[in-house]
């Protein structure tokens, strides 16, 4: 009898441990339909703005070009179009409004009743134009030849460089330089933490009096629990200005401050989780190696840090996940130009402070708030990267213990 | 002249009162067990004599352990040297997670030798002695974690034996073993006394009698009796000496 009613107590806590355990795991995929099912419709979709088509001169060979170039030519940085594969012949650029360089208001009428005639003759008679129209003035006298903009595709996303997601008159979305970005700034950060965190873990677990250890511990501890705007607020009044002062640059928000502030922030769970792998060495072990006539230092260096080396792996690597996912502290002090960065002195932008400083000025619904949905997949895939690689390593460093 | 020699030892942990009083000569080239009943001292004794005891906290000794007539407890002593010196083997098998060839190179490098075919020679000579080579040599690169238990405790004398100690202690080195293995060790230990002075601590009574040559028997923190191996187990002079051997307490 009373075998029974464990066995069913037994039967009840599993078959809540298995529900608790399923729900999660369905909120988490939930999750991740909903972000690639609210971007994915980007792919296929034309940048160019809804109702207006690029027009040139019916004699010009260039058939077809892409976002990243149509942003260009209208920069004024492309000027010939040679570069896009035409001819010799410099580019004119031509917009709605300067319809009236052309013609008088009259010409045109009072109700724009003649604009598609004489936006087909200016399109006509310079060779090297190239018109952004409104596609409802465009009639089937039309001389011109419509321009074909490449679609969006995954290619282009990740590989282009340039980031002008809200570009006149075609959306650039080439997430390369926010990839690139976050990165650059995530691996300078775990560059600069992982020495520092080891160094820190190290002397906590081996060589710090127990009470001054139990002084360190609560107080690293508590540095995760800061939230991260506070660690940008020091980044800004603090950090910035010091790298501005110190290698006189005109602006001191960088890539370089960014990794600092990253750094400081993947601090804590480095050396908790590194600390807590080096204490976890077996005492056995120390003393053989201190038997053997090992000196204290010999011991740490030799034995205790590469037993201890799946644990500071794993440590290493979620500072990097917390480095990589982190938002708020980042936008304030890394100056957000999504440009790919070459030096670790230059303005630089993340992908999450990408999403949260456009999130919000993107219309639901549009190319823009689609891709940066399609950012936030991203995002979860390289964390999801870093996640699968601590597994591989703690997974591997078991089976070479056992 | 003797090899060790621990006069008036008394050790405390905190307030406990470890060891009382111990005097205890050994001579060189002989083999010393230490027995008693668990909790009396004999690895604290153990460790006493390469002062293994200064990791732990609280720890305070009175007296003179003299090895080689050199007080080790003297300000200024090099402890690495005196472990270089006093080669240790514990009860569990404790091979480091490093290659078989690594774990008894060991000593050597971080005594600062690094002529490959020195370390090499010395590698292999450890493992002879040992009786450990013949069952290795063809997997020295191999993780020391895939060797059996038995094989991990020779290998771990092995690792002692390669920075050329003069003493070797052994606590309780075969108590993890099976029969066999115990066996080897046991071989083992009877060989190297030629070279070595060996102090082994061990439960086991048979193997006290059969690999030493003076065993000193432990109470509570106190040195009850010391003899030659044969006279403590033929003719204890101690009651209680007598009631461990024969078996009824401990
Ligand atoms: N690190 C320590 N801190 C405090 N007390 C200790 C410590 N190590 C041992 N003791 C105490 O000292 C006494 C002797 O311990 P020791 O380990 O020397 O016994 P032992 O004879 O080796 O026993 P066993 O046969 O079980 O190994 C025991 O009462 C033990 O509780
Ligand atoms: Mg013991």
């Amino acid at each position: 009898m009373k075998k029974n009613i464990s066995y069913i107590f037994n039967r009840i806590i599993t078959a809540l441990l298995y529900i608790s355990g399923s729900i999660t795991s369905i909120v988490v995929i939930l999750i991740v339909i909903f972000l690639f099912s609210e971007g994915v419709g980007m792919f296929g979709k034309n940048p160019t703005e809804e109702g207006f088509i690029m027009a040139v001169n019916k004699t010009n060979k260039v058939s077809h070009l892409d976002a990243e170039q149509v942003k260009l030519l209208f920069d004024g940085e492309i000027t010939n179009w040679q570069k896009v594969g035409g001819i010799n012949d410099s580019v004119i650029l031509f917009r709605m409004d300067n319809i009236t360089d052309y013609f008088t208001e009259e010409q045109i009428g009072e109700n724009f009743e003649n604009l598609p005639t004489c936006l087909s003759k200016v399109v006509d008679s310079i060779p090297g134009i190239i018109a952004f129209v409104g596609k409802k003035y465009i009639d089937k006298n039309f001389v011109g030849k419509e321009l074909k903009i490449e679609n969006i595709n995954i290619g282009g996303f990740l590989m282009g460089k340039l980031w002008f997601p809200t570009a006149q008159p075609v959306a650039v979305m080439g997430a390369l330089p926010l990839l690139l970005g976050t990165l650059w700034v995530s691996f300078f950060a775990i560059l600069f933490a992982l020495p520092l965190g080891l160094a820190t873990a190290i002397y906590m677990a081996e060589v710090a009096h127990p009470t001054v250890r139990n002084i360190l511990k609560p107080v690293i501890e508590l540095l995760a629990g800061i939230p991260s705007v506070v660690y940008g607020f020091f980044g800004l009044v603090v950090i910035v200005p010091f790298i501005q002062n110190t290698f006189n640059l005109p602006v001191g928000e960088t890539a370089f401050a960014g990794s600092i502030i990253l750094g400081i922030m993947a601090l804590p769970t480095i050396i908790t989780i590194s600390e807590d792998a080096i204490r976890t060495t077996p005492r056995s072990m120390k003393e053989a190696s201190l038997a053997l006539g090992a000196n204290h230092w010999q011991t740490i260096f030799r034995v205790i840090i590469p037993y201890s080396s799946s644990g500071i792996t794993a440590g290493a690597i979620l500072g990097i996940g917390r480095a990589i996912g982190e938002t708020m502290a980042v936008l304030m002090v890394t100056g957000n130009a999504a440009v790919i960065p070459n030096t670790l002195l230059e303005p630089v932008r993340t992908i999450p402070a990408t999403i949260a400083a456009e999130l919000g000025e993107a219309s639901q619904g549009g190319l823009h708030y689609q891709s940066l949905f399609i950012l936030g997949c991203v995002l979860f895939i390289i964390t999801m990267i870093v996640n699968l690689a601590v597994e591989f390593i703690s997974r591997r460093n078991k089976r070479v213990a056992s | 002249m003797y090899k060790i020699e621990t006069k008036d030892i008394n050790l405390y942990y905190g307030d406990h009162h470890a060891l009382k009083n111990i005097n205890l000569q050994m001579k060189a080239n002989t083999v010393t067990a230490l027995i008693g009943p668990s909790g009396c001292g004999k690895s604290t004794y153990l460790r006493l004599l390469n002062r293994m005891n200064d990791l732990i906290e609280n720890v305070r000794i009175e007296g003179t352990v003299l090895i080689d007539n050199k007080n080790i407890y003297e300000r200024g002593i090099k402890i690495d040297e005196l472990r270089k010196k006093v080669g240790m083997v514990f009860q569990k098998p404790n091979p480091f997670p490093k290659t078989i060839f690594e774990n008894v190179a060991y000593g050597l490098r971080v005594n600062g030798i690094s002529n490959k075919d020195y370390i090499e020679e010395r590698v292999v000579r450890s493992l002879q002695n040992a009786v450990l080579w013949d069952e290795v040599k063809d997997k020295l690169k191999k993780s020391a974690f895939e060797l059996s238990g038995g094989q991990q405790q020779r290998l771990c004398i092995a690792r002692a034996l390669a920075i050329e100690p003069s003493i070797i202690l052994m606590d309780e080195p075969a108590s993890a073993l099976d029969p066999i293995s115990t066996a080897k060790i046991e071989e083992l230990i009877y060989e190297l006394k030629d070279k070595y002075t060996i102090v082994i601590v061990t439960h086991n009574m048979q193997q006290a009698a059969r690999v030493s040559d003076r065993t000193a028997f432990f109470y509570i923190g106190e040195l009850i009796e010391y003899n030659d191996t044969k006279e403590i187990f033929t003719n204890p002079q101690n009651q209680r000496t007598q009631n461990y051997i024969t078996g009824r307490f401990g």
